[in-house]
């Protein structure tokens, strides 16, 4: 029997645990996926928001704002890469100049710094926006994060004070039990006597198998260009347009490795798992974007993806307890990303405490050992880096100048990748042009190695996603 | 801080192939720089035959045709540092590399000749629409798990793109037991080589779909199937032509780019058509004393072509050493009018000639029966019939020293149909 049984392992679950783990309490996370942060949390802009456009008195404003405090410690702690760049909303009329005041009075009484921008100031400060900009709201306290180590760093740091993560368990069923629930997955179950529901998108389905009080969450899809780091003067923090009654519109950003994201796109989707894109889609964010920034290269493309945002019918966060056996902390749409460190600390240090009295651990660390990064260093740095570590000097993905012995770094940490993917999102092996055309072989077979295992048995991301399925004859009498 | 004459970054064909021209030169103290542990680069990947006709009057595979030049490589006294990778150049031809022996080290270079061959476009550089699915592999990587690992990526296989690497692939998927349902060309002529759609293709019975695309991936976390289209007259898809393949694997052979990384911080002028530097007659950069060779400076049909441009490249490299090269004064710029898709090199210097030259390009479409009419200065100075011309083999025409003077500005090639 756990004591808590958290089941989601995106931001909010992996914040949820790492506030959690502070506290003397056996518990346990289940993630349906073969990594953490593999849905939602991995596909979205990689902003946190200021706070200055959420209604007040909303959850979401008030997690907002509370999280974008955190952040700074919060990602020295976990070790995360964070920018606090700033963040433009920019009005393109002279129209728009009016919702802009309305906007500063909203982040006036959200708590929220902000500076009204005219047009020479805001150019000043971004010279490539659209000559059609007259002005600009500017958020100081906004900025851009690296959203897969946030995630996995946070459960790494979770599990370093004794959180046990259970990877590929879909939860199928929750039944009450005395003191609390049992959770079935497909091949095991698992008995809690709090459980808290962090399943994001699919929060409704988990909901539903424990209360009839019923909300929807739908699936509000975005669909995004990745453009290859170019100039890094081109764009210092994010654009918005004015925001509407479909979110905070189709952006451009800077990203925390100096990619740029153009997008998203926003269309609710009948299936949570359609992750699809469309040339007619991406086509409208291109026109979209350069109405408010001029001369984007989208011959830099990279990549384009889509990511599905939880929409509640709620139109706020989800943060309940249920019952003192169940809570939900679902339908985490934007600005989810900013608030997880603030909906995590509530949580653990707030709605689970009026259920139980657990007590602080002796011996917590708030801290995840920190790695180098050899191209993050200076010459001399890297020099004895690599000294004490050849393998630091043995370049595995060519775009991004990832080496052999980062990879192999967070293969022995404690919240390791199981896939390719896995790998990209900890050290970026494949997140450049070539988009893992020349290294992913190369990752393969380390992962391969590291585990003992024939390379057909290398997954790409999900069980069952192997990416050199068959070994050929000539490869039989291999080595 | 070492010193060097020449470094040379890349060992495959275009550096190997550089790097002895430099030696037999006499140019001493050369480097070359490799990021594998192994010489040849991306030949080593192609166990097919077809490689060394020009070059070596035979016929051999791609890892015969590198030993050929290893050989060559081991007779001279140039250094080779394998597992090696350049993180930067600078300006003033300083090279910063990283290595597991010596760990990071800056290293003072003369000339350099950036020699590091190109990458494949991918799903995310044309924008393929649809799932995510893993399945979709480019037509290089799979040959990588296929012939230096020895696995197949799948089984039920569509190609996108008729390059030259995905009609090999097609044969060799084919070869290990693989079903290959396709091979679809959104343009109305195929962009490989026509004997690699005879022998690949159509002596497996392997469909070419032309003026077809994949408009849509189909499945979650699998490929499983993909959505083929007819294309119109705009390259765009014609509603109500879309057929469906139940596939695990969807390979791309849609185009090769330059690797120009280390170029871009050195703000040296890139060819938006080549999507390599711009050069002049010895393979230079803008920069002098910065060299460039092979599918870097732009993509080749054939190896051997490879290995006879890097000699230029060396030559440069020789004459620069000399204090023979001469900037600024006598240039000729060449310029790609009807017909012609780009032209290497980009400028000439008259001073620099021996005596001759040769201008590389390529057709933007495939012509019959027309004039390829060259002029310096419009003033036709040469003119060669053709019976065909198509966009993927690329053209060359010699100018001799004598058909142009010191005070041209222009030479122009053109299509001219009869």
């Amino acid at each position: 029997m756990y004591d808590i049984i958290i089941i989601g392992a995106g931001v909010i679950g992996s914040f949820i645990a790492r506030e959690l783990a502070k506290y003397e309490a056996n518990i346990l996370i289940l993630e349906k996926e073969n990594d953490v942060g593999n849905v939602t949390s991995m596909a979205n802009s990689a902003i946190v928001h200021s706070g200055y456009d959420p209604v007040p008195g909303t959850l979401k404003a008030k997690f907002n704002v509370l999280g974008n405090k955190q952040y700074k410690k919060v990602c020295e702690e976990l070790d995360v890469k964070f920018l606090q760049t700033g963040s433009l909303t920019v009005a393109i009329s002279e129209d728009q100049l009016t919702v802009l005041k309305d906007l500063e009075k909203r982040a006036h009484e959200n708590g929220v710094e902000v500076k009204l921008l005219n047009e020479k100031e805001a150019k000043q400060m971004v010279p490539n926006l659209n000559n059609a900009v007259r002005g600009a709201l500017y958020c100081p306290t906004a900025g851009v994060v690296d959203p897969f180590n946030l995630v996995v760093h946070a459960m790494e740091n979770a599990i370093d004070n004794g959180v046990n993560l259970a990877l590929n368990e879909e939860v199928i069923n929750i039944k009450q039990i005395k003191d609390g629930y049992r959770i079935f997955t497909k091949n095991h179950q698992f008995d809690g006597n709090i459980i808290i529901n962090a399943t994001g998108i699919n929060g409704e389905t988990i909901s539903d198998f424990v209360t009839a009080h019923h909300f929807d969450i739908k699936a509000r899809k975005g669909e995004y260009y990745v453009l290859d780091h170019f100039d890094n003067n081109f764009l210092s923090m994010p654009i918005f347009p004015l925001p509407s009654e479909k979110g905070k519109g189709i952006l451009m950003t800077p990203t925390s490795s100096l990619n740029y994201l153009v997008g998203p796109s926003s269309e609710f989707v009948d299936e949570k798992d359609d992750l699809s894109t469309d040339a007619l889609t991406l086509k409208q964010i291109r026109e979209q974007a350069l109405l408010i920034m001029k001369d984007i290269p989208f011959n830099m493309t990279i990549r384009t993806f889509a990511g599905n945002r939880p929409t509640p019918s709620t139109h706020d966060f989800i943060i309940e307890k249920v019952n003192n056996h169940f809570i939900n902390a679902v339908g985490i749409e934007s600005p989810g990303l900013a608030s997880a460190p603030a909906i995590g600390k509530y949580i653990a240090d707030e709605l689970v405490q009026e259920i139980i009295h657990l007590t602080i651990k002796q011996k917590y660390n708030p801290c995840v050992k920190k790695y180098p990064h050899p191209n993050m260093l200076s010459s001399q740095e890297r020099k004895e880096l690599i000294k004490t570590n050849p393998k630091y000097g043995h370049i595995i993905c060519k775009c991004e100048g990832v080496s052999e012995q980062e990879i192999l770094d967070v293969l022995e940490r404690s919240c390791p990748p199981h896939s390719i993917k896995a790998i990209k999102k900890r050290v970026r092996a494949g997140f450049g042009r070539c988009q893992g055309g020349m290294c992913q072989p190369l990752v393969a077979k380390l992962l391969a190695n590291y585990l003992k295992v024939d390379l057909s048995e290398i997954n790409y991301d999900e069980l069952g996603t192997q990416v050199a399925k068959f070994k050929t004859k000539a490869g039989d009498t291999d080595e | 801080m070492n010193k060097y004459n020449v470094v040379i970054i890349g060992g495959g064909s275009a550096g190997l192939s550089a790097a002895v021209k430099c030696y037999d030169l006499g140019v001493k103290n050369i480097l070359v720089i490799e990021k594998e542990d192994f010489l040849g680069g991306i030949l080593n990947q192609c166990i097919h035959n077809g490689f060394g006709l020009h070059e070596f009057k035979e016929q051999l595979s791609g890892p015969e045709y590198a030993y050929r030049f290893i050989e060559m490589i081991k007779k001279t006294d140039v250094e080779v540092k394998l597992n090696t990778m350049v993180t930067n150049v600078t300006k003033d031809k300083h090279v910063f590399y990283t290595n597991e022996s010596e760990g990071f080290q800056e290293i003072e270079a003369q000339t350099i000749i950036f020699a590091m061959g190109c990458y494949e476009k991918n799903a995310g550089a044309i924008q393929l629409a649809g799932d995510r699915p893993v399945g979709i592999y480019t037509a290089g990587t799979a040959q990588k798990y296929l012939n230096a690992e020895g696995y197949l990526v799948g089984k039920k296989v569509f190609i996108l793109g008729s390059g030259d690497i995905g009609l090999i692939m097609a044969r060799r998927m084919t070869l290990e037991g693989a079903k290959v349902l396709g091979v679809a060309e959104i343009m109305p002529y195929s962009n490989g080589l026509n004997r690699n759609i005879v022998q690949c293709l159509n002596d497996f019975d392997i469909p070419l779909y032309l003026s077809h695309t994949v408009t849509n991936v189909i499945g979650k976390e699998k490929l499983e199937k993909i959505e083929l289209s007819q294309v119109d007259d705009n390259l765009l898809p014609i509603k109500g032509t879309e057929k469906y393949f139940d596939v695990d694997v969807l390979l791309l052979s849609v185009g090769l780019i330059p690797i120009t990384d280390l170029l871009k911080n050195l703000d040296i002028k890139i060819n938006a058509r080549t999507k390599g530097p711009v050069v002049n007659e010895h393979n230079e950069t803008s920069i002098p004393g910065i060299f460039v060779a092979g599918n870097g400076l732009h993509v080749h049909d054939l190896v051997d072509y490879v290995s006879n441009e890097a000699r230029l490249s060396a030559q440069g490299v020789y004459k620069f050493l000399n204090g023979n090269l001469h900037y600024n004064n006598a240039l000729i710029v060449t310029k790609n009018e009807n017909g012609i898709g780009y032209i290497v090199p980009q400028v000439v210097n008259y001073l620099n000639l021996d005596d001759k030259f040769v201008l590389k390009f390529r057709v933007t479409k495939p012509f019959k029966n027309v004039d390829i009419v060259v002029k310096a200065d419009n003033q036709i100075i040469k003119k060669i019939f053709k019976l065909n011309l198509i966009p993927s083999e690329m053209e060359n025409i010699e100018i001799t020293k004598d058909l142009i003077n010191i005070n041209t500005k222009e030479i122009s090639v053109e299509v001219k149909e009869r």
